[in-house]
């Protein structure tokens, strides 16, 4: 075990798996950085500091510093997967997603059935997402719900170190086409990691607290908050499971299904906005397969339907928080 | 050209004119559902580039796909299946026509969204760069998909990588219902892509020998390592966008003008014949057999075993 961020881990598992197969190529903005500058190349190593290096190890033809072209960067590593390599593409904020959507959503997710099962499309799409820095409505955007809803696509969102690990380790070995969230506020987040080879599947939430009273599902950056809502709660002797989900496709139906049986309460957090979302999603699973064992509403804890708004207290008010969380636990806990 | 290259050459050309004249009637009858865009006009474009290249190589194609497909080398009888939607088709009959391929062949696949194909192309470039084998890509693109901005980035980027990728502009007059005039800000594609900082080259794609002879020369610099090329090729549609397209936009007579003078298969021959280059007898019997071909093709087609719903799920991962 050794201790890291979240950054460190998965800087570490890109050059791990650079090292390990030579058919494993990366490509974004600035992952080099400062070709063409008097500070020469390698002068950024992406600008979150995670590519750095790999230039000088693995040289131009495998580390490919792109120009700006979100569509060319998704759409090329989507050509050289089809050939038979195993690539990784960094966009620099999710919500540059938009920029690419179609080499995402008609072409890497499609490939492989259009083409009958005859080809794999093994990319792993890196994606820095999430508010908190007060970047706005342009460069904050949790868009994981619209990809989770895509058939074809995987979506994988760390919330530990050893996670960032074992998560981006099965993504980038996988034969199918991985959108990898990375929470722009957990890259600093420290914990153990294990040495060697580790590998987390994909489909198997995490149980980060235990208790019978409450479930409370959550992904990404919010599943912190999930947990310190749930440390204030139990101060009160009310104890709430907090599943982290780790992969919202696939997604653990059956670790969901089990809580809810055992709690009769459900509490989702979501960091993207409420229509057509990873939480009205996980409500109807619930609602559908766990009905009879509901002691009260499902409670969804979101952001609400507008932008990421620019200023401090305004970017505070549209993100959940421990509090609100808290108190939509209370709600259900209060019902009848 | 040695005479076996010639051969090949217009047997392909042939095999995709009759491969879209059959579906012509074919869905006409209705039995084919959902789109299809015939290549029909355009075979020396395909073959002349396809002629250069081998199975190592790359293309990526357009929603008017058969073509490329045929000639990269695409089984024809599995692409009948799969346009007739059997289970036993090239995609097993969940691609259909606008989204044929054939990966193990190089045939990166047909695109239903106009544009998206060059920088899938560009990829596999990279691919064939980490190689090292002098392996090239072809993007083929219509008129319609050189004004997309993926094509333009694709472009861009190729040149700033130095990848090994043709760009393959088959100009036919048409993108989708609107006439090139109107749809290309610039003087012409070929231009346009010299731009970009790269070689470019205008040829007459109704004529084969001139597409082989500029694709020799393209398709060795691009293997040498120097760059990315764009060729724009002057061709001609003979049937709609689409099938069924009732194609008001065509002035009178068009189409006939064109298949009397813009035939590259006509013109092949004729050149062939008159410089002494295969006679007609040879020429005969290979419209034959493809002829013979392709009703053997849409016969199998016919009684292929279709898909069932237990299908549908199939193939959408490896693993979930």
């Amino acid at each position: 075990m050794a201790l890291m961020t979240i950054r460190e881990a998965l800087a570490q598992t890109i050059r791990t798996e650079m090292d390990r197969d030579p058919n494993l190529l990366i490509l974004g903005e600035d992952i080099v950085g400062g070709n063409g500058t008097a500070g020469g190349p390698e002068a950024i190593g992406g600008i979150w500091g995670l590519t750095g290096g790999l230039y000088e190890r693995f040289g131009p033809k495998r580390v490919i510093d792109t120009p700006i072209s979100e569509s060319c960067i998704v759409g090329a590593a989507a050509g050289a997967a089809l050939t038979g390599k195993r690539v990784i593409a960094e966009l620099m904020f999710a919500d540059f997603v938009g920029v690419c959507l179609d080499q995402i959503y008609n072409q890497i997710a499609e490939f492989r059935y259009m083409f009958g099962g005859r080809a794999t499309c093994p990319v792993t799409v890196r994606i820095a997402y999430g508010a908190g820095l007060n970047c706005a409505a342009q460069h904050s955007q949790a868009v994981y719900s619209m990809l989770t809803s895509i058939p074809g696509l995987k979506v994988v969102m760390p919330t530990t170190p050893a996670d960032a690990k074992g998560l981006l380790t099965s993504a980038i070995r996988g034969d199918d086409p991985v959108m990898f969230f990375e929470h722009k506020m957990l890259y600093g987040e420290k914990g153990e990691v294990p040495d060697g080879e580790y590998l987390v599947p994909f489909g198997h939430a995490r149980m980060v607290r235990e208790g019978s009273d409450a479930t409370i599902v959550a992904c990404g950056a919010l599943v912190g908050s999930a947990a310190a809502a749930a440390d204030r709660l139990a101060k009160e002797g009310i104890a709430c499971d907090v599943l982290d989900l780790r992969t919202t496709s696939p997604l653990d139906e059956e670790a969901i299904l089990d809580s809810v049986e055992l709690t009769g309460r459900l509490i989702v957090v979501d960091e993207s906005p409420p229509r057509c979302s990873l939480a009205t999603d996980i409500a109807a699973l619930v609602a559908n397969k766990a009905f009879a064992a509901l002691k009260a509403p499902i409670e969804l804890v979101t952001a609400p339907h507008s932008p990421v708004p620019f200023a401090r207290e305004l970017e505070r008010a549209y993100l959940p928080s421990p509090a609100t969380i808290e108190a939509a636990a209370r709600k259900a806990l209060a019902y009848r | 050209m040695t005479r076996d290259l010639l051969i090949d050459a217009y047997r392909r050309m042939k095999t995709i004119r009759e491969f879209e004249e059959r579906l012509h009637q074919e869905i006409a009858t209705g039995e084919i559902a959902g789109f299809t865009h015939l290549y029909a006009g355009q075979e020396a474009v395909a073959v002349g580039v396809c002629s250069h290249l081998g199975p190592q190589d790359y293309i990526v194609s357009t929603h008017r796909g058969h073509g490329h497909c045929i000639a990269k080398g695409c089984d024809v009888k599995a692409m009948m299946r799969e346009i007739f939607g059997r289970r036993n088709g090239l995609c097993k009959g969940k691609g259909g026509s606008m989204h044929i391929a054939d990966v193990s062949v190089g045939m990166l696949g047909a695109n239903g969204i106009v544009g998206a194909g060059a920088p899938l192309a560009l990829g596999a470039a990279v691919a064939a760069q980490m190689d090292g084998a002098g392996k090239v890509a072809v993007a083929f693109s219509g008129d319609g998909a050189a004004n997309q901005g993926t094509t333009f980035e694709a472009m861009n980027m190729a040149v700033v990588l130095k990848a090994p990728v043709i760009f393959a502009f088959e100009n036919n007059h048409y993108s989708e219902h609107t006439g090139v005039s109107y749809s290309v800000g610039a003087k012409d594609m070929a231009t346009r892509a010299a731009g970009f900082g790269m070689a470019a080259h205008k040829v007459d794609g109704c004529d084969f020998f001139a597409s082989y002879r500029v694709m020799a020369e393209v398709v060795g610099y691009c293997r040498a390592g120097k760059g990315p090329v764009a060729v724009e090729f002057d061709t001609e549609r003979f049937y709609g966008h689409f099938e069924g397209d009732p194609q008001r936009y065509r002035g009178p007579g068009e189409v006939d003008r064109l298949r009397t003078t813009r035939d590259c298969i006509k013109a092949f021959r004729t050149k062939a014949i008159h410089e002494e280059l295969l006679d007609a007898h040879t020429l005969d019997a290979i419209d034959k057999e493809v002829l013979a071909l392709i009703e053997a093709a849409v016969t199998e087609a016919r009684t292929a075993p279709v898909p069932t719903a237990a299908d549908v799920l199939e193939d959408v991962y490896v693993s979930y």
